[in-house]
């Protein structure tokens, strides 16, 4: 599972960094917003290629990644989460980490990708729901992967038939408020 | 004046020296013959032919953002983070004196850039010199191209050393003479004067690009140039600056889609039609401004095909290029990528001619170099004046020749302690197996705060410049 937490660790420190790069002088730089975009992106096929094989699955069907184009590299101007960053990191170890289950969850596994596109086609772009606790600016940076990451974890984590405590519940629900701007 | 030292039969020679034997001849690189350390006020006191610097700070102002010889050598440009550029200006060779053999000495400082807000965006608009391009000499005077994030400027430097003497209204200071005193008419006349060197902006190429500026290139028709964003390349005219044309245009609909940026472009040395730009996914397009006016479509396209064997997370930012450079005779390209130097030829376009690994133990290394921001680093490459050798920087101050026809490869360190004037540079070597020999060092002692990102070479013979985050040191070649 070492590459599945290192493509964790990898697609949080991306996140961090664009939401770093956002304060930093001169604006934002396309360039290394598009090569964090591509990390996090390459990150997190690896994370669910490593999850599939890890459970002994069979192919997962047309992975996220067919549908997604790349998401937009942030556009710079606008902000997006501030208070999320930090929370953000603690959130995905912790649920994902913990929802590495011993027991296949085939359903879930493919379930999950459905889910997630539909979810992730509905919500990509710009309009979104402000959730309760942000500011209430819109997201320009990489809404779609951060969907695509939080709902996984979230979605694996909360399905009916994974022994998990409710404790992680509200946490999962402020992913998916997270997940949702 | 001793001819300038033949660059010909090599500088395969710099090579000689890995490993014990350091033939004589033209085999010694020794440091420095100056060096500069940058200050906010340039000292011009020399000791043993360096310029000292009394203060060791380095103020992020003073990094050193770009370095460029003028075409013949004659000048070299630097230009820094908070705007500046100061140019030197190589000592004629005297009899009287001749180890100091062609040393640079400043010449001119000047700001070039101001930091600007953009009101609309609420953004700040740095004013690091990004690039610095020489203009060739048509006159007396020089001129360069200098550009930050968003405007290109043309500077005209001149030196003035005569000044008009005699007017009749007005005495030697400039005041106004009692008329009542005036009894004759005399003509002025031109006398000598302190040698004065000053630079003036001609023109200003502002408000053509949305995204920043990461090259400018002058076509060799001396008429035109390019400056090139993260999208878009826009040709100029040098003498108009209220207008450009759009000649490439990679921005897709949907911002959503974006795929790949532009990260440098250079014109053809000899064909004013043709020019190339490298993208972040790692290919270069040359195109050829005569198919079209706008060269969407490439006329060649330049890309290896990754080997999967190397594949990672990091894959798609090791692969973006950071700098293209055509050869001066117009045949090869070089491109630099995170870890390699890869040499192309114009004609074939399925995979390089050569490649050069600059740092490849940092290959296990890209997970910490991604965390601290490393990975992003953008080093250029250049030739030597003959295309025979390549070079390129790296981190711990080290910087990387390649002989292209020996095959042979040094790594050599900037730094203040190892350099001492008339002294020659040694050769490092970094260590990656266990055992670390007594000279060398190894890959986690190396210093990644240290990156030599810009380098220079002589047109025609062998004096580099070497930046080294605040310091600029010049390296000839010694003969005797």
């Amino acid at each position: 599972m070492d590459v599945s937490a290192e493509a964790k660790r990898i697609m949080v420190q991306a996140l961090s960094k664009m939401y770093g790069s956002r304060s930093q002088r001169g604006g934002l730089r396309l360039h290394r917003s598009l090569l964090l975009t591509l990390v996090m992106k390459s990150a997190r096929d690896i994370y669910h290629s490593a999850r599939a094989a890890s459970e002994s699955q069979d192919s997962q069907e047309e992975k996220p990644a067919a549908s997604d184009s790349p998401s937009d590299p942030p556009r710079g101007e606008d902000e997006s989460m501030d208070t999320s960053s930090p929370e953000v990191p603690e959130e995905p170890p912790k649920s994902a980490s913990a929802a590495e289950p011993t027991h296949a969850e085939e359903d879930q596994e493919n379930r999950s990708p459905v889910r997630v596109d539909r979810h992730s086609r509905k919500r990509r772009g710009k309009t979104a729901t402000e959730p309760d606790f942000l500011p209430c600016k819109r997201a320009k940076m990489d809404s779609g992967e951060v969907l695509r990451i939080l709902q996984d974890a979230t979605l694996r984590s909360n399905s009916g038939q994974c022994a998990r405590g409710t404790d992680t519940l509200p946490g999962a629900h402020m992913l998916r408020a997270v997940a949702t701007c | 004046m001793t001819p300038p030292t033949p660059a010909s039969p090599s500088p395969c020679t710099f090579w000689l020296g890995l490993g014990a034997q350091i033939s004589s001849g033209f085999s010694r690189l020794s440091p420095p013959c100056c060096v500069f350390f940058a200050g906010s006020d340039i000292d011009t006191r020399k000791i043993n032919n360096s310029f000292l610097r009394d203060h060791n700070y380095a103020t992020e102002a003073d990094i050193i953002s770009t370095v460029e010889f003028n075409s013949t050598g004659e000048l070299l440009a630097t230009g820094d983070k908070g705007g500046r550029v100061v140019v030197f200006q190589r000592e004629q060779e005297s009899k009287n004196q001749p180890h100091r053999r062609g040393e640079y000495n400043v010449y001119s400082t000047f700001q070039s850039h101001e930091p600007e807000f953009d009101y609309l965006k609420s953004l700040e608009i740095e004013e690091k010199i990004n690039k610095i391009r020489w203009l060739p000499q048509q006159n007396a005077a020089y001129f360069l191209l200098s550009t930050n994030d968003k405007t290109v400027k043309l500077w005209k430097i001149s030196e003035r050393d005569k000044r008009p003497e005699g007017y009749n209204l007005k005495d030697e200071d400039g005041r106004i003479r009692d008329p009542t005193t005036i009894t004759a008419l005399r003509v002025p006349v031109l006398r000598p004067m302190d040698l004065m060197v000053e630079a003036t902006p001609r023109r200003v190429f502002s408000n053509a690009h949305t995204y920043h500026i990461n090259s400018i290139s002058v076509n060799s028709d001396y008429e035109t140039y390019m400056s090139t964003d993260d999208l878009r390349i826009n040709l100029w005219h040098l003498e108009i600056t209220n207008r450009s044309f759009n000649i490439v245009d990679i921005k897709p609909a949907n911002m959503e889609e974006l795929t790949e940026v532009i990260t440098a472009a250079e014109f053809h040395p000899n064909q004013c039609n043709t020019f190339v730009y490298s993208s972040s996914k790692g290919s270069i397009r040359l195109c050829d401004m005569r198919a079209a006016a706008l060269c969407d479509n490439h006329s060649k396209f330049f890309e290896e095909p990754e080997d999967p064997s190397n594949r990672s997370f990091f894959s798609e930012i090791i692969s973006s290029i950071s700098d293209v450079k055509f050869s001066h005779s117009g045949r090869y390209l070089m491109t630099r990528d995170y870890l390699t130097v890869k040499v192309w030829d114009l004609n074939m376009e399925s995979k390089p001619l050569e490649t050069y690994q600059v740092h490849d133990y940092l290959r296990s290394k890209l997970c910490s170099l991604y965390e601290n921001d490393c990975i992003f680093d953008k080093f250029e490459c250049v030739w030597n004046g003959t295309d025979s050798v390549l070079m390129t920087g790296s981190y711990n101050n080290f910087f990387r020749m390649f002989d292209r026809n020996t095959k042979r490869d040094v790594t050599l360190e900037a730094s203040r302690e190892n350099s001492k004037p008339r002294a020659i540079l040694k050769p490092r070597k970094v260590c990656v197996g266990g055992k670390r020999r007594k000279d060398e060092i190894s890959v986690d002692s190396l210093d990644f705060s240290k990156k030599i990102l810009h380098t220079a070479w002589h047109p025609s013979e062998n004096i580099i410049a070497v930046a080294a985050t605040n310091n600029l040191y010049i390296f000839q070649d010694k003969v005797n």
